[in-house]
């Protein structure tokens, strides 16, 4: 079922991405209800990279997969595009998920298929694309990230620098609006780790993709635009960089 | 529609593909499914197929029997006069004593003692529907000699090829000597090991205790244009409760109908074949719940770009029918083989058919989609909200 955009002025409605008010979640039932976010509040506009941190445990995590809509919203609201995620159903969470690009700690590529196909992976979803578009868009995608040359590899076959460049361009290939990134370095070693989040930083730039990266790393935190820390399941005021 | 079949990405036959190893074990194990199948359904056609041979090949419309008759090798005697009524009815043409019974000879290559069927009837009818004994049956006219099943089960070899060259055989049964003068084809069955055909004369002969008044089929002619199942029913009003009237293809179901039923082989042969069905199951199981549980991660990652479960089970099952689908290849060409060599060891007919090529095809189709319904259950694993 498609679902209703409510952007009545997309020229100002489409500077926000990301609208949460009075977030709150919850982890069991009963006795055991644990609460894990406590009354999040935050705006993320088009083409922004936010960095996010705190310590493992804070609620990074499920902050992220309530976005990504992996997870369903409980209380609270939360806007993606205008579209609201509290009270979303199956077939809701799909339609976000579709436009949303997601890069893992781990690059988890299928191991089945070659670094070409895995891309085109990312735009089968997508029925506006014919089969010639999509080879087109997924070579494209992977020259962009430097490994035109593996287009038929497997990842087996694959550094992890490349496999996790790999992971961009099929997030990216689709052109989402919004790129949620969970540790992307976690795995990589300094120089990788390095090339790997310029290389989210330009080619979101390049789409006008915005951006939010969690992450320990801090060796990356300068290709914020904002950085914004969790801790205890509260989101701390973030230092705006511009 | 068409084109979203063509866009998609056959991950299905990607992955399997991509673990060739895998693969060749799982379509052994498909393959070895499929031949205990074929071999169990193959022997079971053939034992509904030798078993009913020489009810289908009486020259008889109707045919008469003792109710206590259980099978072609066992049918038991009614008396002769009930033949002799049946022609009092409206549109019977001709009515044929056949007599019958296991006979102890000794096998006139080794010499043993050895059982065979021993059929005794008048020379001057054709009361079988065989060519090759019509045209010999009328030396069975001279006393003590009989024509020989060459398909029989058994050492004969090289007694028939001697009788091919046209020489005669003697034996013994029953303390006669016996002279086989010719050959026919028949066959054996799970019944019997093969069969000797005799004149009524010569039957009563060897076996004296046979009265000549106990027949064990009657078989009747229809005249032209009556209608058989009529014949019939006034047939069984016409005679005593002592004698059962089946028209020929009630008779082949009744003989049929009592080694399915009644003959434990019949239920060991449909057991032997939901066995194999069984062991196919298991082995497509353990194949794809392994594949589900090695792909749970990307699985889970294809949940979380949008992918829908039903794309995941859609993988599933597109492994599922690729493996049963080569699986069968190689179930379907190594039986064919294997029932020649059996047919060879057993004088039994077992041949390949396109039905059971079909059924079995069913089956394995059936059998892979099963596993692979039960190894969806895996999937509930890819939760793509602990992807992150």
């Amino acid at each position: 079922m498609p679902i209703q955009e409510t952007q009545t002025n997309p020229q100002t409605e489409a500077q926000t991405v990301i609208a949460i008010a009075h977030l709150a979640h919850y982890f069991g039932t009963g006795e055991l209800r644990k609460q894990v976010l406590y009354d999040i509040h935050l705006t993320i506009s088009a083409g922004e990279i936010v960095i996010m941190t705190g310590p493992s445990g804070s609620g990074k995590t499920t902050l992220l997969t309530l976005m990504g809509g992996l997870r369903s919203v409980q209380t609270g609201s939360l806007q993606f595009l205008g579209v609201e995620l509290c009270g979303a159903n199956a077939d809701q969470l799909v339609y976000i998920r579709r436009h949303i690009g997601y890069i893992f700690q781990a690059h988890n590529l299928h191991g089945s298929l070659t670094a070409l196909q895995n891309v085109r992976m990312g735009l089968e979803l997508h029925p506006q694309y014919t089969i010639a578009e999509m080879r087109d868009r997924a070579i494209h995608a992977l020259e962009a990230v430097g490994l035109g040359d593996r287009l038929d590899y497997y990842p087996a076959n694959l550094s992890g620098g490349q496999k996790q460049r790999v992971a961009i361009a099929r997030a990216l290939v689709s052109q989402p609006k919004l790129l949620l990134a969970d540790e992307p370095t976690a795995a990589l070693d300094r120089q990788s780790g390095r090339d790997v989040v310029t290389l989210m930083q330009h080619l979101a730039q390049e789409q006008g993709c915005t951006i939010l990266l969690v992450t320990h790393d801090n060796r990356i935190l300068d290709v914020a635009d904002r950085i914004v820390a969790m801790e205890d399941g509260r989101l701390l005021i973030g230092e705006n960089r511009e | 529609m068409l084109s979203s079949f063509r866009r998609r990405t056959w991950l299905g036959w990607l992955q399997l593909s991509h673990e060739p190893s895998r693969l060749l074990v799982a379509l052994a194990g498909i393959a070895f499914a499929d031949v205990l199948m074929f071999m169990q359904l193959g022997f079971q056609a053939s034992l509904f197929n030798s078993n009913t041979r020489i009810a289908r090949s009486l020259n008889a419309d109707i045919i008469l029997v003792s109710p206590k008759a259980k099978n072609a090798q066992n049918l038991s005697t009614f008396s002769r006069r009930r033949l002799y009524q049946a022609q009092d009815v409206a549109g019977v043409a001709q009515a044929m004593p056949l007599y019958s019974n296991i006979l102890t000879w000794k096998n006139p290559q080794t010499r043993q003692d050895t059982l065979i069927q021993l059929m005794g009837f008048d020379p001057a009818q054709d009361v079988f529907l065989l060519p090759e004994l019509n045209r010999q049956q009328d030396i069975l006219k001279l006393p003590d000699v009989v024509l020989f099943d060459r398909r029989s089960r058994g050492r004969y070899g090289e007694a028939i090829a001697q009788l091919e060259t046209g020489q005669f055989i003697t034996t013994e049964a029953e303390g006669r000597t016996l002279t086989i003068r010719g050959l026919i084809s028949l066959g054996a069955s799970f019944g019997t090991d093969g069969s000797l055909m005799a004149s009524d004369q010569t039957f009563l002969r060897l076996l004296p205790r046979r009265n000549p008044g106990s027949i064990s089929l009657g078989l009747l002619k229809v005249e032209p244009g009556a209608d058989v199942a009529t014949v019939a029913a006034q047939l069984r009003q016409h005679l005593p409760s002592d004698v059962h009237v089946f028209t020929q293809a009630e008779f082949i179901a009744k003989e049929q109908n009592y080694w399915q039923k009644e003959s434990p082989i019949g239920f060991i042969f449909t057991m032997g074949t939901a066995m194999a069905f069984i062991v196919g199951v298991v082995i497509v199981y353990q194949v794809l719940s392994t594949d589900v549980n090695a792909h749970l991660q990307e699985y889970a990652t294809f949940k979380a770009m949008g992918y829908r479960h039903r794309y995941l089970l859609g993988v599933i099952f597109e492994e599922a029918v690729i493996l049963a689908v080569l699986g069968f290849l190689p179930g379907v060409i190594l039986p064919i083989g294997l029932y020649q060599m059996a047919a060879r060891a057993t004088s039994l007919p077992i041949a390949m058919t396109v039905y059971r090529a079909g059924l079995v095809f069913g089956l394995t189709l059936l059998m892979c989609l099963l596993s692979g319904a039960i190894a969806t259950r895996r999937l509930q694993g890819a939760d793509p909200a602990d992807m992150f």
